[in-house]
């Protein structure tokens, strides 16, 4: 048994419900009992669909069991067959499901429905999300796809490459997948099937016949291209696209997959010229921790150090299918890769090299906000705020700019940086009221009831722990604690932290000015 | 009844014959209800210093964060033991791993001073009898903590009856009153400021002394006797008050406080079991009686002659129903619940119109036809519907702020109105 305060990611069977989501004319048949069906919030109020998600639940009951669970089961696929007329039908189960062993796959067989039916063996005591989306897409495409799909002879021809593995309710896919489109068209490069985000069963039968396979998003497609690879020999652009330098690393890629010239990819970023830009210095070796979803995290490490100068001072990732990437990417900006699903433990983790910039999920959101530093969301699990209404790509160009935006926002500005210290001492000036724009960090400042608007409303406060300050404050010496408090207040807490545990250190029972000055050049950098 | 109609003539109106009565639409399909595990998101504020875990599945989890609009608390007092995979193929004792996560929790939260072990469907179907679990666990940090266990799995429970069957799990324990004077209690996870309200009320009337079920600290659980009398705030807690009668207290039979006349004759109940004069009590109520008139009205004139059509959802559907058709005027089209438990429901089914249709349980595509072909003003369904209908051109009102916001009472008797009339007012004022 595991201790699990907060997951990163659902069970499988809720990566299976993207799948079907994402895609038109699939119906999923999940047998599960009452209860189950909150699933289906997330993808109607998080994600604001329209729909609800094509998931029939058999809701059996306690007094079920054991007596008629399997009829129940044959029962709603007869129905869900013949209200949604689905083009093909996923059928499996959920936690409870497995533990009754109805063997959804014999029941549907015997069913004989007049159409293709994907049998769907996800252990979920096991395994997760991302790899329950994973693994339905992969034998969802090994079911449809037609063995006999080529390509057609190149010349006279655009090169043709299958778009894989954006789904509902992933981190920005509808966006990405409309930025990388985009970018394709300017290369010359057509896209024979996107999937599974608005793919039908009928568009995965023509899989073979592009030639060759974009990667979007390993976590959910790397299973069924590595497939596609040995079943069609279709090569598979491994490069995701975020970032400016990935992305020009990915036009490189696809170009020489495609035999095409990557001049073609006119457009560019203004990544790189905001970022040397002057305004930009004040950016330098800010420290930043980094966690997600592998995929995302790798490449925000990249951006953040090679694009806009940060030190990355943390790594990790929640998913360990993909920890061997994570591990390798860690080992470029030395620091100790961090692969846990435990939230307290990456709590703990920020908590110890206090950095400047988190840049993680909702979790490290919350993390950051009640450890008063800024935080920008780059990765899954996803929050009704990573669905805004504007257009806001992670990948491509475009995507380069919206990370820049978004990372570097919640930052103090490097001008005001300097007022705030200009101005501290003037007696009109309050820095209680803090920087203009970190409404995060005032907010904070006045209690914990600033909660987030969540995908339910909640009409509770919070029960936040105390704020981190207020401690031992007996030690520091009257002098001490008065030029402490000529130190931005946005900086104070770090420095009152960073001298305490240098008088710590060091064996000083009483904190002078001495040792706030020596603390201060012992962390200097 | 006429909003304005005297106390005296509301208490006296006779229930119609049970012929008269529609039979009532058993549905039996996919219902789009949580499962009572859900109740952990209200009843951990309420009773300050428990702790809830859920013995079960990532499922469990993945639920509860989903539930409670993910991660608006710091370190909730809630969490899930997740069942693995090395504890099904018995590598590991369950029981044996059970107490090592509960040794972690209370090394990590001294503060806690009641621990639910809370069952699940995975719980339930691998027979993890979490109640001995909880005997055992309670003797080993008997003084510092108390263990209880309940279920809130979704093969036996519907959202709001895990709150029931975790104050149902409370009353064995609770202390008996051997005062031998009466007194009453309260039943239901009530909003704090909702209760002080009525903790006021009660004592205006000069009934005393009157205990709450729960209450807010786990060491100040009520007493319980022969001479308890309980009023339910909530129309979900039928195992509660069965439990409470085992123990000899006896329920008050009354409508359920929502609305101006709702919350007359729930206070009326208590006092006339309690001998409190009637002239007394209407001048005691009068006041929050008009107030809460007076703020219904705002609403009622947008609500009057609306068509109101309820999905199942917490059982608190039938009073609610009762409340828009007496009180501001609208037409029920169906009121679905997921259990309709009819002896405390008698009086409220009384005062439905005639002839509205009830379904009880769910198959949620038949009963969605339904709602497409009566088009209702308003569809009160759950979160994984609300947007759908209302992308189909429905107005739709989220059922369960209706279990997370305060309204029952005198004073939220308005808020309650406006919870129904905000969508209507919305989708009039929007010209997107």
């Amino acid at each position: 048994m595991q201790l699990t305060v907060w997951t990163y990611e659902g069970p499988p069977h809720v990566g299976a419900m993207r799948i079907a989501t994402a895609m038109q004319g699939v119906h999923y048949l999940l047998h599960a009992p009452q209860g189950d069906t909150y699933a289906d919030l997330l993808f109607t109020m998080i994600e604001r669909r329209g729909k609800r998600p094509p998931v029939t639940y058999t809701t059996f009951q306690a007094r079920d069991l054991g007596k008629d669970t399997a009829d129940l089961f044959q029962t709603a696929a007869r129905d869900a067959y013949a209200r949604f007329q689905p083009q093909a039908m996923l059928v499996g189960a959920s936690c409870t499901a497995e533990l009754i062993q109805d063997d959804p796959a014999g029941l549907a067989e015997a069913l004989r429905l007049p159409c293709p039916v994907v049998a769907l063996e996800l252990p979920s005591y096991q395994r997760k999300e991302n790899w329950g989306a994973a693994e339905t897409f992969y034998q969802l495409v090994r079911t449809l796809a037609d063995k006999d799909a080529r390509p057609t002879p190149r010349e006279g021809r655009r090169p043709r490459a299958n778009l894989l593995g954006p789904t509902a309710l992933g981190f920005r896919h509808r966006d990405d997948v409309i930025e990388v489109s985009r970018l394709l068209e300017t290369l010359g490069v057509d896209i024979a099937v996107t999937a599974p985000l608005g793919a039908t069963p009928a568009d995965l039968a023509h899989l073979g016949a592009a030639d060759f396979n974009i990667c979007l998003y390993p976590e959910i497609a790397d299973t069924t291209c590595r497939w596609l690879d040995k079943t069609f020999g279709q090569a598979t652009v491994r490069t995701v696209p975020i970032g400016h330098g990935a992305t020009r690393d990915f036009i490189a890629e696809v170009a020489a997959r495609a035999g095409i010239d990557p001049s073609h990819a006119l457009d560019t970023s203004n990544l790189p010229w905001w970022s040397r830009s002057v305004d930009s210095t004040y950016l330098t070796g800010k420290r930043v921790f980094i966690f997600g979803d592998a995929t995302h995290a790798i490449a925000a490490a990249r951006v953040a150090r090679d694009e806009l100068g940060f030190e990355v001072v943390g790594l990790g990732c929640y998913n360990r299918e993909f920890a061997r990437d994570l591990r390798a990417a860690a080992a470029l900006y030395a620091v100790e890769p961090l692969i846990t699903d435990d939230y307290l433990v990456i709590e703990d983790a920020i908590q110890a090299v206090q950095p400047e910039l988190v840049l993680g999920t909702q979790m490290e959101r919350h993390i950051a906000k009640r450890l008063r530093i800024p935080c920008a969301v780059i990765s899954a699990p996803v929050h009704v705020q990573d669905f805004p209404a504007r257009y806001s790509p992670q990948m491509g160009f475009e995507g380069a700019n919206v990370l820049f935006d978004s990372w570097v926002h919640p930052l103090v500005m490097g001008l005001e940086e300097h007022l705030l210290t200009m101005f501290r001492d003037d007696f009109e000036f309050s820095d209680a009221n803090g920087a203009s724009h970190l409404s995060v960090l005032s907010v904070a400042e006045t209690g914990p009831a600033s909660v987030s608007p969540a995908a339910v409303p909640l009409h509770h406060p919070a029960d936040g722990p105390p704020p981190p300050a207020a401690r031992g404050e007996d030690k520091w010496s009257a002098d001490a604690e008065r030029e402490l408090l000529k130190i931005p207040f946005f900086v104070r807490g770090k420095a009152r932290r960073n001298t305490e545990r240098f008088a710590a250190a060091q064996g000083v029972a009483t904190i002078t000015l001495d040792t706030l000055y020596d603390a201060k050049a012992h962390y200097a950098r | 009844m006429s909003p304005s109609a005297p106390l005296a003539i509301a208490r006296c109106a006779t229930a119609p014959h049970a012929a008269e009565r529609p039979p009532v639409l058993r549905e039996r399909g996919q219902r789009e209800v949580f499962c009572g595990l859900t109740g952990i998101v209200w009843l951990h504020r309420k009773i300050q210093d428990a702790f809830f875990l859920v013995v079960g599945s990532r499922t469990c989890a993945h639920l509860l964060q989903s539930a409670a609009g993910v991660m608006v608390f710091a370190e909730p007092r809630f969490a899930t033991a997740i069942i693995e995979e090395r504890d099904l193929a018995g590598m590991a004792d369950c029981n044996d791993e059970l107490d090592r996560v509960v040794d972690r929790l209370l090394s990590r939260r001294p503060d806690i001073k009641l621990l639910f072990l809370v069952g699940s469907c995975p719980s339930e179907v691998i027979k993890l009898d979490l109640s001995r679990a909880a005997a055992r666990l309670s003797n080993k940090h008997a003084g510092a903590t108390r263990i209880l266990a309940y279920s809130g799995s979704g093969i036996e429970t519907t959202f709001t009856e895990g709150e029931d069957a975790c104050l149902a799990a409370l009353v064995p324990d609770l202390p008996a009153d051997r005062s031998g004077a009466a007194s009453l209690l309260l039943v239901g996870a009530l909003p704090d400021v909702v209760e002080d309200q009525f903790l006021r009320l009660f004592a205006a009337l000069g009934i005393a002394p009157v205990h709450v079920l729960p209450a807010r600290r786990a060491g100040a659980m009520p007493p319980v006797g022969a001479n308890t009398r309980f009023l339910l705030a909530q129309p979900f807690l039928g195992e509660t008050a069965r439990a409470l009668e085992n123990r000899g207290a006896v329920r008050l039979d009354a409508l359920f406080p929502f609305g101006a006349d709702g919350t007359t004759d729930w206070l009326h109940a208590a006092a006339t079991a309690f001998g409190i004069e009637e002239m007394h009590f209407r001048r005691t109520v009068a006041k929050g009686r008009a107030r809460a008139k007076r703020a219904i009205a705002h609403a009622a004139d947008r609500l009057a002659g609306k068509r109101v059509f309820f999905l199942p959802d917490s059982q608190l559907e039938i009073p609610l129903a009762r409340f828009l058709a007496t009180e501001v005027g609208m037409v029920p089209v169906e009121v679905g619940t997921p259990y309709l438990h009819r002896a405390h429901l008698a009086r409220e089914l009384t005062r439905l119109p005639a002839g509205t249709p009830i379904s009880e349980g769910q198959d949620v595509d038949r009963q969605l036809d339904r709602v497409r072909a009566a088009r209702p003003d308003l569809t009160v369904c759950g979160l994984g519907l609300a947007n759908p209908l209302e992308a189909e051109g429905l107005t739709t009102k989220w059922a369960i702020e209706l279990v997370f916001a305060p309204i029952h009472g005198f004073d939220q008797a308005g808020d309650l109105a406006e919870l129904f009339a905000r969508p209507l007012r919305r989708r009039a004022g929007l010209t997107v």
